[in-house]
């Protein structure tokens, strides 16, 4: 039987944290989760490489990290509370990753959030986003 | 015996209290997000619950994905506060309240809400922002909180009938508890906001307007908004307002709207907050 796609996965630059993503994110996950102590923090700066190799991710998952590839993290089965704990360490806060995330400054994420943030109008279904 | 005065209804962006512990309350950015507060500090000094109970999800602090109950009830002594990754919040050790909580534990359970009760938790921003809010600095809290966690991480969160009627189960428990105690109910995340993507951002007006007037008067036609409604117009992360329908269900029908406020924004999120009296 061929599963039928959810109906979230129509809502644009949106990934929705289900069964499927939450699976194959979980090593990734756990990894940012022992980021909450300072001590796994020290260490993982030491030598990301080699902090990494102590989970069982995948390669790509493991790239996506390094880079700092924040959407890519998300597609992997990342988590945004997760990822979060990476951009801490990073010294990034929720918004600075927002602004990555959407391929803006900081600046133009800042103004975009104080006056009113994004409309939802055109950003309900990805057949709206055909613009790319 | 116990009875449920009021509920509360707030948004729980970490921002704030960050702003609030490094001492920014006054800066241009936040000044109109704290003067919305103002009065909902005087209601709350006057209200002077004897206990709150406060529903929030907890942001991969005392829970990962080792374990993700969707309904943990805090039955224990007192909640340390957790670090989130830049230490704890500098605010006090969050005191329960184990009769009362152990007492709706079981009563929701034989009323059908299987909820995880919970005797060790650390408690994040989701808990301590909204005490802050409705309570300042103090060196202690004004009385104990018994935290309700619920998850909203992992899909699906529960469904906002579900909360709902959880709610009134927490209502049956509480009017059924000996102690004469004045009880105050929290429901605290959303508006409007997503975290996460390209579509990070993403704050709806027009549905937060209508959310927070049928809280108000029809919080029925609430508990039919769907999760994939949810997601694509209050963003991924507004998801979190089913929790604000665990408050309203523990309040009467006809609860009185006493205040509202509404701000854009507070970092990535639109803050919302309602208080509502029981007649």
């Amino acid at each position: 039987m061929e599963a039928k796609e959810p109906e979230y996965e129509d809502i644009p630059g949106t990934t929705v944290f289900d069964a499927k993503r939450s699976r194959q994110g979980y090593h990734l996950n756990m990894f940012c989760m022992s980021l909450m102590k300072a001590e796994n923090r020290e260490a993982f700066k030491r030598d990301e490489k080699a902090y990494l190799a102590q989970y069982p991710m995948t390669e790509e998952q493991k790239k996506a990290v390094l880079e700092r590839d924040w959407n890519g993290m998300l597609r992997l089965g990342g988590n945004i509370y997760y990822t979060s704990k990476l951009a801490a360490t990073d010294g990034l806060t929720f918004q600075n990753i927002a602004a990555i995330m959407t391929g803006s400054t900081q600046e133009q994420y800042a103004k975009m959030m104080l006056e009113g943030g994004r409309n939802p109008a055109g950003n309900r279904s990805k057949k709206e986003w055909k613009r790319g | 015996m116990a009875r449920i005065i009021a509920g509360v209804s707030t948004s729980h962006v970490p921002a704030i209290g960050a702003a609030i512990d490094r001492g920014r309350m006054q800066d241009p950015y936040w000044q109109p997000l704290f003067k919305g507060y103002e009065r909902s500090k005087e209601w709350f000094r006057q209200a002077k619950p004897d206990v709150v109970i406060l529903v929030y999800n907890d942001h991969a602090s005392a829970f990962s994905l080792e374990i993700i109950p969707t309904f943990a009830l805090g039955c224990a002594e007192e909640f340390p506060i957790a670090d989130e990754g830049w230490g704890p919040r500098p605010v006090p050790v969050v005191k329960g309240h184990p009769d009362l909580a152990w007492h709706i534990a079981q009563s929701v359970i034989l009323d059908e809400f299987d909820l995880t009760i919970v005797n060790k938790m650390a408690v994040d921003h989701g808990l301590t922002v909204p005490l802050s809010l409705l309570c300042g600095q103090p060196k202690e809290w004004p009385c104990p909180v018994i935290p309700l966690c619920v998850n909203v991480i992992q899909y699906p969160p529960p469904t906002g009938h579900r909360c709902y009627m959880l709610g009134k189960a927490i209502r049956r428990a509480v009017d059924s508890f000996e102690q004469d105690l004045r009880v105050v109910i929290f429901g605290t995340g959303g508006m409007s906001h997503q975290l996460q993507g390209p579509r990070a951002g993403l704050i709806n007006k027009e549905f937060d307007a209508r959310f927070l007037d049928k809280l108000a008067n029809d919080p029925e036609a609430l508990t039919r908004i769907g999760h994939v409604e949810y997601v694509r117009e209050a963003g991924s992360e507004g998801i979190e307002l089913v929790m604000w329908l665990i408050m309203r269900g523990a309040l009467d029908q006809d609860a009185k709207e006493i205040y509202r406020f509404y701000h854009v924004p507070a970092s990535n999120t639109a803050v919302g907050h309602m208080i509502l009296e029981n007649r």
